[in-house]
């Protein structure tokens, strides 16, 4: 059934956005400290796990695939409430921000794909 | 026209539906008409989002954008946090561990180095630009990442919503970029095998732009590519909001 997929990401959500605020109580940084990356995680091992158990079904599936499909629409609806306005009045730090570490970093794609071939 | 605005706002979440399914069906005919899809659709539909909140923020002068003019106010809950973390931990399900093992650790090595060297240059930026607090900096360098590592980060962290909007903004421009510029220069750095699909997707990380991008190189290379990106997010909102952001508050207060 398409709301177990549904129940299956909450559960993994609610797991790893815990972990994150609990992890924060514990540096004492008044945030969640990676809780969608525990959140992420704990869906990929129990998503794992679950197919091996074939326990994982198409329509369980589905459940998880739609919000999958709706992150795009979903960082669109998130980018039109941000305060751009007052992002685009402090100037040129995105543009630079946005640049600058992509070309740098993609130079280095022939040095590490050295490394792999070597092994 | 009071009757109208009611039924909007009574219905908000729907009118943010159907709004951003119509920016999206515009900004994917644009990307194909004009650009022959070499700028992806989701770029620029991200691009619509942050001009409506540019339009929403001259419109209604608040902090909001687009959700600060009353019918529109159901895009607060569309795009708000607890939804776009569930739909972003939802995308994990695409990533598997053995796959990545494949690629050994020079794949985890990749997306460690990437994440980063994002970040460093991308916080070095914004403290010689001005900023500095660990908030603000920490979260325009996770912006440097992804534009979705940014504003979780942001998020996280208590950052002010003009600092979430440059890390969203800078996020989309790498990620413009990489779609743009990937089939100029594979050639220039050996993007032509799985292996080095993986190390770029791993040390790019921006998902739709690394997908679109060795879509227009090479679709074969795209799941390789894709597949590292994908973890890529998740090690950025692991990292930036804790161990970086902890180590930026040495540099800077808050």
């Amino acid at each position: 059934m398409t709301i177990y997929g549904v129940g299956i990401l909450a559960a993994c959500f609610i797991i790893g956005q815990l972990t994150g605020e609990l992890l924060g109580r514990l540096l004492n940084i008044n945030a969640n400290v990676g809780g969608v990356g525990f959140a992420m995680l704990a869906l990929i091992i129990s998503g794992e796990w679950l197919k091996k158990k074939k326990l994982l079904s198409a329509p369980s599936l589905e459940g998880i695939q739609f919000w999958n499909a709706m992150y795009i629409p979903i960082i669109v609806a998130m980018s039109s409430i941000q305060n751009v306005r007052a992002a685009f009045s402090t100037g040129y730090v995105a543009i630079l921000a946005g640049i600058i570490p992509t070309v740098a970093v993609v130079f280095l794609v022939p040095y590490i794909s050295r490394l792999s071939k070597k092994q | 026209m009071e009757f109208f605005s009611t039924f909007f706002i009574k219905n908000g979440l729907i009118v943010a539906f159907v709004t951003v399914a119509a920016m999206i069906a515009i900004a994917y005919g644009l990307s194909k008409i004009f650009f022959k899809n070499k700028i992806p659709g989701n770029a620029i539909a991200i691009i619509f989002g942050l001009v409506l909140a540019y339009i929403g923020g001259e419109v209604a002068g608040g902090k909001n954008g687009i959700a600060d003019v009353a019918v529109f106010s159901g895009f607060s809950l569309m795009g708000g946090g607890m939804l776009r973390d569930f739909a972003v931990v939802a995308t994990a399900l695409g990533a598997s561990f053995d796959e990545i093992k494949k690629t050994g650790l020079v794949g985890i090595l990749s997306l460690f180095l990437g994440v980063l060297l994002s970040f460093t240059i991308g916080a070095v930026i914004a403290a010689l630009l001005g900023y500095h607090d660990a908030v603000s900096i920490t979260t325009i360098g996770a912006g440097a990442c992804t534009f979705i590592v940014g504003p979780i980060t942001g998020a996280a962290i208590g950052a002010s919503s003009d600092v979430i909007a440059i890390s969203i903004a800078s996020g989309v421009i790498k990620s413009v970029l990489v779609t743009i510029g990937t089939p100029l220069i594979a050639k220039h750095i050996g993007l032509n095998n799985p292996q080095s699909a993986m190390v770029f997707g791993g040390l790019i990380g921006t998902t739709s732009g690394v997908a679109a991008g060795l879509g227009a190189t090479d679709p074969k290379l795209v799941p390789y590519g894709a597949m590292t990106a994908t973890f890529y997010t998740g090690l950025g909102c692991l990292l930036c909001p804790s161990i970086f952001y902890y180590l930026m508050q040495f540099f800077y207060q808050n």
